[in-house]
Parts: C-alpha cells; sequence; structure tokens
C-alpha cells in the first residue's frame, strides 16, 4: 500500500526528543498550527525512548503530555529524506511518503553515538553504549547477561544504570578518559546541583561496579558473537568473558539535514543565534546538533526555537539566562571526554572501518583524504552515508568530511520521484 | 497483562512480547541480522536507524532497518544470508 | 620562480588525463600531470563508467570502437577493483517505429563488425525480466562493458608513474601557453607541450575553447543483485544526447558487479552549480521507472551531479591548437569520457610524436572548429 500524505504547518519540527518536543509543545501552545517528526515508533527520541510512561525519567512522561495537550500533530515512524523545494520537506516511511510544508521550521535530529575501530568490534552483540540500551527498551532480554561497557563519555554511567536496573551483571565500566578529568567533571557538576544529585545516585546505584578510568578495550573475541573483550586498564591487560559489549565513544551531533538545508556549520555544530535561529531563513536548530550538552540544554534551547518560530521573541528571551548556564554543562562534557591518541592505534591492517563496503584500516591509511578514500575504496559510500565511518576517520586520519547530497536517509525511488506541489491552504486539522 | 505477537524469522516461527522490536526478534532468534560484503555476520549496532546492520527484508521488502520497527502479528523477516543473491 | 624542463605537461587528472599520461610515459616521454583535487575527481567520478560503441556519427563510431577495443586488450592487467564487465549493451525499444532503429544499428554495426543480436519482445523479457512488460524488443551489443572509472583512472596513473610520470595533485593551474604552464601559486613549468585535458573546466585553462559545461544525475541504489543484467538504454538516449539546447532526460540504467543500479540520465545546459536539481531528478526517475517499474520500491542511497565537457558538434577535441602550437587539446568528451580515453590518448600520442595513427585524426581535431589560425 502506497499512500500519499500532504501536510501544511507554521511550525514544523523534526525530531522527537528533548528538544523537539519542547519546541513543539511551546510553539502549539503559541495557537500556531504545528507538525513533529520522528522516526522511531514513539516519542521520546534517544535518552527518553520508550519513557512516555516516565519510568525512569518524569520528566519524559511530562513533555509527552505537554505535547499531546498542545494540540501539536505528531508524525511517528517518518523519516525525512530530502528538501524538494524550498520550504517543503519529503518523509518516507515503510508503506508511503509525505511531503510537508512550512513557514518556519525547527530541526532537532540529536545526536548519535561515535564509534572507533578495533579487532573484533564487528562482532555481533558489540554494540553501541546507547545502541545495547535502546535494544534493551525494545525487549532484548538481559538479565543474567553479562555485559562489558566501554568507551567514554556520562552515557556510559547512565547505560551501566539502567542495565543493572534490569538485571544485567556489569564486570566492568571503562572509561578512557583519565581519572584527574573526571575527578575534575565531579567536581566542576557544583555549578548544576542537579547533575550532582544524579551523578550521586547513580554512584549509589552502582555500588559494586567497577569503574576504571584510562581503559578501553583492545579487541573482541568470539565466534558467531562476542564471548569475551580484551581490555586495557591502567597499562595492563585484561580479558573479561561477557556476553554483550556496550561501547560508544561520547556522541556526535546529527547535522546531515541541517547541512542539507543550507546551514551553516562550525566545528561540527549547527552555528545559531540567540534565537536557535540557523544561517537558513526560517530554519532553526535545538539541541545536541548545536552542542553536545545533555537534556537540560535540549529542552531550554527547544523552547527558545519554539517560542521564537511561532514570533514570541520576548518569551523567548525568558529563557536565555538558564541556557547560558546550561551551555556550560556542555563545555565541560567536551573538556572532559577528549578522545585520548591511544585510541588511533587499536586496529590492525585488516580491521574493517567502514562497515557498509567491508573497507579495512590499511587500505584507508593509503589514502591522504575522505574524499580520495570515499572514491577509491567506497568508505562511506555505503547506506550509512558516512554516519559510523565518518566521525571515525575524521579522528583517526583528520580527514575533513564531504558535502551532504539528497537523500539525507536512503529513500525508495518513488518517494524521490514524487512531484513536489503547490500546497495552497488546506490546514491541517489538529 | 502482556500480549504476544508471532513472527517468523527465516521460516521459523519467534514468539515476543509485544513492543520488541524486530532487530530484538532476530536477535532472540539467535541469528545474525545480515552478512556484510566479505560475508561476515553482523548484528545491530547503533540501535537507533544509522549504522543500517540491522537491515532485514520485510514481508519481502529489502533493506528495511529492523531496529526501529515493532513486530506485528504475522510479519515475515528474512536476514540477508538467507535472500537469495 | 621555479623551472622545470618536461616534454610534456597534462593539465587535468581525470580518465582522458591518466590515459595520455600513462601514454606518453609509455612512449618514454618526460612527462608531468597536474589536477586540482585528487586522481579522477571530476565527470570521472560521476558518470557512468560505460564502454560502449556509439553510431551518431562514423566518427563517433570509429573513435568508440577503437577504444572500446584498447581497453578490450587492457581488461587482463586490469585490478579488480576496476570492476571491468563485459555485460554488454541493450537498446530497449519501446514501440514498432523504434524497432525500425534497432534494424538500421543492427545494420550499421553489422558492416562494421560489431557483433550484435536483435531481440524480440520475448527474448528481451527472458534477457531482462524486470523490463515493463509489452516492450517490442531491442538490440543486444554483448562487446559493451561497464567498469568503475576512479579505480580506472588511478590504475592508469600509477602505471603511468612507474613509467616515470610524476604527478603533482592539489594545484590549480591559471594559465598555460608558450611552452609554460603556470600555476596559482606562482610556479611555472616549461614544457614542450601542453595538453588540455581538464574537461569541462577545459575552457578555463584555455580561454576560447567552445566546451558547454552539461549537467547530468544520477542515482545509485542498495544492492539488488541480479535486478539488472547488461546496461540498458533507450533508443531515445541520442534524441538526448543530440539536443543542443533544453533540458533533457533519457533512460539509461546499469549493474554494477556490487549489486547496487545506477540510474541515469539526464543533461541540461546553464547549470552551473553542483546541487541536486529536484525537478530534473524527478524526471529522470520517472522516465526510469516506466521502463523499470520495479525501481520505485526499490531503496536509491545517494544522487549526485556532475558536469560534462560538451561541444558543438559532439566530437571530442583532439589535436593541437590553433591559438597556441605549443597547447593540444584532448577534451569535449560529453558523455563518452571513459570509452574513448584509451583511443584519445593513441590519437594524441601519434600526433604529438609523428607517428601514424591507427584511424584517421582529421574529424577530432580542433583545427576543424578554429575561427583563426597562427601560421608558423
Amino acid at each position: 500500500m502506497n499512500r500519499e500524505e500532504r501536510h501544511h504547518f507554521d511550525v514544523l519540527v523534526i525530531g522527537g526528543g528533548p528538544a523537539g518536543m519542547a519546541a513543539a509543545a511551546c510553539a502549539a501552545e503559541c495557537g500556531v498550527r504545528v507538525g513533529m517528526v520522528d522516526d522511531n515508533p514513539s516519542l521520546g527520541g534517544q535518552i527518553w525512548r520508550g519513557e512516555s510512561d516516565g519510568q525512569h525519567h518524569p520528566d519524559a512522561s511530562k513533555w509527552v503530555r505537554r505535547v499531546r495537550r498542545s494540540g501539536a500533530a505528531v508524525l511517528c515512524g517518518w523519516r525525512v529524506v530530502h528538501q524538494p523545494e524550498e520550504g517543503v520537506l519529503l518523509a518516507e516511511n515503510l508503506s508511503g511518503f509525505c511531503e510537508l510544508k512550512y513557514g518556519k521550521l525547527v530541526l532537532a535530529p540529536g545526536a548519535r553515538e561515535r564509534f572507533l575501530p578495533f579487532p573484533g568490534w564487528t562482532l555481533p552483540n558489540v554494540m553501541g553504549a546507547g545502541g545495547l540500551q535502546a535494544m534493551v527498551k525494545c525487549g532484548l532480554p538481559i538479565r543474567g547477561k553479562r555485559v562489558i561497557v566501554a568507551g567514554t563519555g556520562p552515557l556510559l554511567l547512565a547505560v551501566a544504570d539502567y542495565l543493572r536496573k534490569h538485571g544485567a551483571e556489569i564486570p566492568l565500566i571503562c572509561e578512557q578518559a583519565c581519572w584527574r578529568s573526571l575527578a575534575k567533571f565531579g567536581l566542576a557538576l557544583v555549578r548544576w546541583p542537579a547533575k550532582i544529585v544524579q551523578g550521586l545516585r547513580l554512584k549509589f546505584d552502582l555500588a559494586g561496579v567497577p569503574l576504571a578510568a584510562n581503559s578501553w578495550p583492545l579487541a573482541a573475541h568470539g565466534e558467531t558473537t562476542v564471548e569475551r573483550v580484551t581490555v586495557s586498564r591502567a597499562g595492563r591487560v585484561e580479558d573479561i568473558p561477557c556476553d554483550y559489549l556496550a561501547c560508544g565513544f561520547h556522541l556526535v551531533p546529527n547535522i546531515e539535514l541541517p547541512l542539507l538545508l543550507g546551514c551553516a556549520v562550525g566545528n561540527g555544530c549547527v552555528q545559531v543565534n540567540e534565537f536557535q535561529e540557523t544561517t537558513s531563513s526560517s530554519v532553526f536548530c535545538a539541541g545536541e546538533p548545536t552542542s553536545i550538552g545533555g537534556v537540560e540544554l535540549a529542552l531550554i534551547e527547544g523552547q527558545i526555537a519554539g517560542l521564537a518560530a511561532a514570533g514570541r521573541t520576548r518569551e523567548a528571551r525568558a529563557w536565555f539566562e538558564k541556557r547560558k548556564k546550561a551551555r556550560g554543562f556542555a563545555q565541560l562534557l567536551d573538556r572532559t571526554f577528549r578522545l585520548r591518541t591511544e585510541l588511533k592505534s587499536l586496529s590492525r591492517s585488516e580491521t574493517v572501518v567502514c562497515r557498509c563496503e567491508d573497507v579495512s584500516y590499511s587500505r584507508l591509511r593509503q589514502h591522504t583524504c575522505w574524499r580520495s578514500a570515499k572514491l577509491h575504496t567506497r568508505c562511506g559510500m555505503g547506506s550509512c552515508q558516512g554516519r559510523v565511518c565518518g566521525p571515525m576517520t575524521q579522528f583517526l586520519f583528520k580527514w575533513k568530511p564531504d558535502s551532504v547530497r539528497p537523500p539525507v536517509f536512503p529513500a525508495r525511488v518513488e518517494s524521490l520521484a514524487a512531484l513536489a506541489r503547490q500546497l495552497e491552504g488546506q490546514p491541517t486539522a489538529k | 497483562m502482556h500480549s504476544e505477537v508471532t513472527v517468523t524469522v527465516n521460516g521459523a516461527p519467534v514468539v515476543v512480547p509485544s513492543g520488541t522490536s524486530v532487530a530484538v526478534a532476530i536477535v532472540m532468534a539467535g541469528q545474525a541480522c545480515r552478512r556484510s560484503v566479505s560475508g561476515e555476520p553482523r548484528g545491530p549496532l547503533c540501535g537507533m536507524g544509522i549504522c543500517f546492520e540491522c537491515c532485514v527484508a520485510i514481508n519481502g521488502n529489502r533493506h528495511v532497518r529492523s531496529c526501529q520497527l515493532l513486530c506485528e502479528q504475522g510479519m515475515e523477516v528474512a536476514t540477508e544470508k538467507c535472500i537469495d543473491e | 620562480m621555479r623551472n622545470t624542463a618536461y616534454d610534456v605537461a597534462v593539465v587535468g587528472a581525470g580518465i582522458v588525463g591518466a590515459a595520455c599520461t600513462d601514454e606518453f610515459a609509455r612512449r618514454g616521454l618526460r612527462v608531468v600531470v597536474i589536477g586540482e583535487d585528487i586522481v579522477g575527481s571530476g565527470a570521472t567520478a560521476a558518470g557512468m563508467g560505460h564502454i560502449v560503441v556509439m553510431d551518431d556519427s562514423d566518427a563517433q563510431f570509429a573513435l568508440t570502437r577503437y577504444s572500446q577495443q584498447l581497453w578490450q586488450g587492457l581488461r587482463p592487467e586490469l585490478p579488480d577493483d576496476v570492476e571491468y564487465e563485459q555485460c554488454g549493451t541493450i537498446w530497449v525499444a519501446a514501440d514498432e517505429e523504434e524497432m525500425i532503429e534497432v534494424q538500421r544499428k543492427r545494420a550499421y554495426y553489422g558492416e562494421r563488425g560489431v557483433p550484435t543480436e536483435v531481440l524480440d519482445t520475448k527474448a528481451l523479457q527472458r534477457l531482462e525480466p524486470k523490463l515493463r512488460s509489452g516492450m517490442a524488443g531491442g538490440l543486444l551489443v554483448p562487446q559493451d562493458g561497464v567498469l568503475y572509472p576512479p579505480c580506472a583512472a588511478l590504475f592508469l596513473m600509477e602505471r603511468a608513474q612507474t613509467r616515470g610520470a610524476k604527478l603533482i595533485l592539489g594545484v590549480r593551474v591559471a594559465q598555460i601557453g608558450e611552452g609554460r604552464l603556470g600555476l596559482t601559486d606562482g610556479t611555472e613549468i616549461a614544457a614542450e607541450i601542453i595538453v588540455n585535458a581538464a574537461g569541462a573546466s577545459a575552457a578555463d585553462v584555455t580561454p576560447g575553447l567552445e566546451i558547454k559545461k552539461r549537467k547530468g544525475h544520477l542515482v545509485i541504489t542498495d544492492r539488488y543483485p541480479g535486478f539488472v543484467r547488461h546496461q540498458l538504454v533507450e533508443l531515445g538516449y541520442l534524441k538526448s544526447a543530440h539536443c543542443m539546447s533544453g533540458d533533457s532526460v533519457a533512460f539509461n540504467v546499469q549493474p554494477r558487479r556490487t549489486g547496487q543500479v545506477l540510474i541515469g540520465s539526464s543533461r541540461q545546459y546553464g547549470a552551473e552549480h553542483k546541487q541536486v536539481d529536484h525537478s530534473m531528478l524527478v524526471r529522470m526517475l520517472q522516465r526510469a521507472q516506466e521502463y523499470l517499474p520495479g525501481l520505485s520500491q526499490m531503496s536509491a542511497v545517494r544522487t549526485w551531479t556532475g558536469f560534462r565537457a560538451a561541444t558543438p558538434d559532439k566530437l571530442p577535441l583532439i589535436g593541437q591548437w590553433s591559438g597556441d602550437k605549443s597547447v593540444f587539446l584532448a577534451t569535449g568528451h560529453e558523455g563518452l569520457g571513459i570509452t574513448t580515453s584509451l583511443g584519445t590518448a593513441r590519437l594524441l600520442a601519434d600526433q604529438i610524436s609523428g607517428t601514424k595513427p591507427e584511424i584517421p585524426v582529421e574529424p577530432y581535431l580542433p583545427s576543424r572548429t578554429a575561427k583563426e589560425y597562427v601560421h608558423a
């Protein structure tokens, strides 16, 4: 069944995580016609996946209720793939496509995990930290399973905590940052008391789970799935049996859609003014794509963007001070969880770097830039279009990424071949 | 009260609680989602629809990301190695 | 300012520049090749990589046939990543009128020793079951093939380097003439002969050249092995390539060794920006779906554009430039750059070294279009 739909919104929000929900709710509460699109089956984005019942995050259910009360139209399961013309986005789901015409656009596409290659990292049951958590939230049984959590960033502790609460056994958390950075991070949290409470609660919940700093995975081993992991732990090498390896190295912003729309980007982040407006007219951006800064900053930026998109600049201003404070946390995150150089030499020559096209480390190392590697090895030409191998090769080889071309996600030929239509004053019912 | 859903993975029935994603059903069935270009077994990595390691055929449609798709009663899932190349 | 002396300096590191460099090096000439980006980054990276014979004109046929045979000869030496496949082309006839054209082509190629096979409706369906039913038939040209151009260009370039050629990348040429090549960084390179193989940018390097940029769009799908087995082209393709103004699309689809399906083709004049033009994309994909309805549900992973170098008479420029005796041209190949790169290199090297070319060069000489001659 191929359904073709057309929608017209005053404010269109892309992304149903904290920033997107904040933007959609605030804009809709101003009385304008708002639509929100997310590619997951339900709202919450990554951090609040499956949280509409507020089990772990009361804020999550609060925002979901606020969105629903606001009257914003919620389109779950739809993925934006292209901009066929100014003011229109093309989205797709399993059975059809739809055109979304907008007056103002708020982009809140969030972030994804950064992966780094090491021998055995392509074994099944080696997943991202957030990746494994997402799978558990979608029903993966984890009770009684041994999970090593590795990589870097506050996500590791949150994931370990979540898994433990669901019955997993965590033999070790390997954080590549050094103790000094982590201690400074802990001390600096005094600026954000809520985070201290969060941190202390985590510390309490994770009591008994060894946390190793200066620690990272060296190799994953197993026949058809991962069975044990070799880690470096303060200079020593340890072999630890496990059922899953949850490994991610902090987050990278999803800037593909902003780039496609012509938004200026600096240091891998979308540039925005005080009203969260990008350099592309009528396009706002909120949350992780402007800087990796966590939930609080995403919510504030989302509210500012939603209010500004609805024309309520005075009300948007009321949040500027809070945003300034929350942004400090983003800077702290950035400083604390920098990747150490040892992580550049984990791969062997045959270690796969580009998973879509199976391009090995040694083949890539022969090239001097991303474009050369891409053209001559196909690295980055696969379905993920460099989302996994791009940040990786930027870190490993200092390569700069290419420009983005449509579609931003693979799309059916019939969706791309659909004619853009003129949408004349057919308001979408709330 | 949990309801259950039955899907088939490469022809074999798999019973899962409702709300389970197809990627999870495949992992629970002990299968790899796909074989890579050089033949390596692969499973989900990112869990959020950006890595494409979880791509399978759903009811005959190839290259569908299974980590963002909830199991529906009677869904036919074929992992990539089982598709006649 | 540094001065270095070479026999030949080649401007352009695409497939034509690489082929020329390789050929000059093979003949023992001291050659340097300059590219502004990486090897094969222009039309070479964007194009469909077909190795085809074309019958638009006798001159076009001669060059494509000559060159195709050179590729067949080179084939055993090509590494795996060049992905050379002799999959053949099927010219698809949608109706009886196009079947007449099929017969004409068969006769033309037959007289010139190119094997072909006329396919009726049933035979066409058997060979390509995914084509819409109701096609009148087609013409199979089994010696046509496809390859992956960036790796082909790299192969030729690396071979040229083992033969002593020097490769300079990441620099732009500001001007050429009178045995000198000036780079934008102030460096000058002296060479007996300078070859302009700069493709769509050839007129920037040699002002006054009648080369126009002809933009094309492409789409590549995810892996669907066996969806199509041959390169498929509609007989209207030549009408599109012929058309000297305006925008046009023509059905042209190729199987890649990866199992991905490469979809083209479109032609536009006057479009200078690289961005995908949605209206052209729509036209091209709708045309493609008319021939292969199954495409509609297939996953398209990427779209991109490229610029072909087009001349007024649809034939490339291979030979001495009348505006400057030290400058030779190897450009204007429009949609046949990959095919005719090897033939171009031979014909140019023959002219430079005074050897008799294997096919007549007159139709490709730049002097055929020159408005004034520079006398020695």
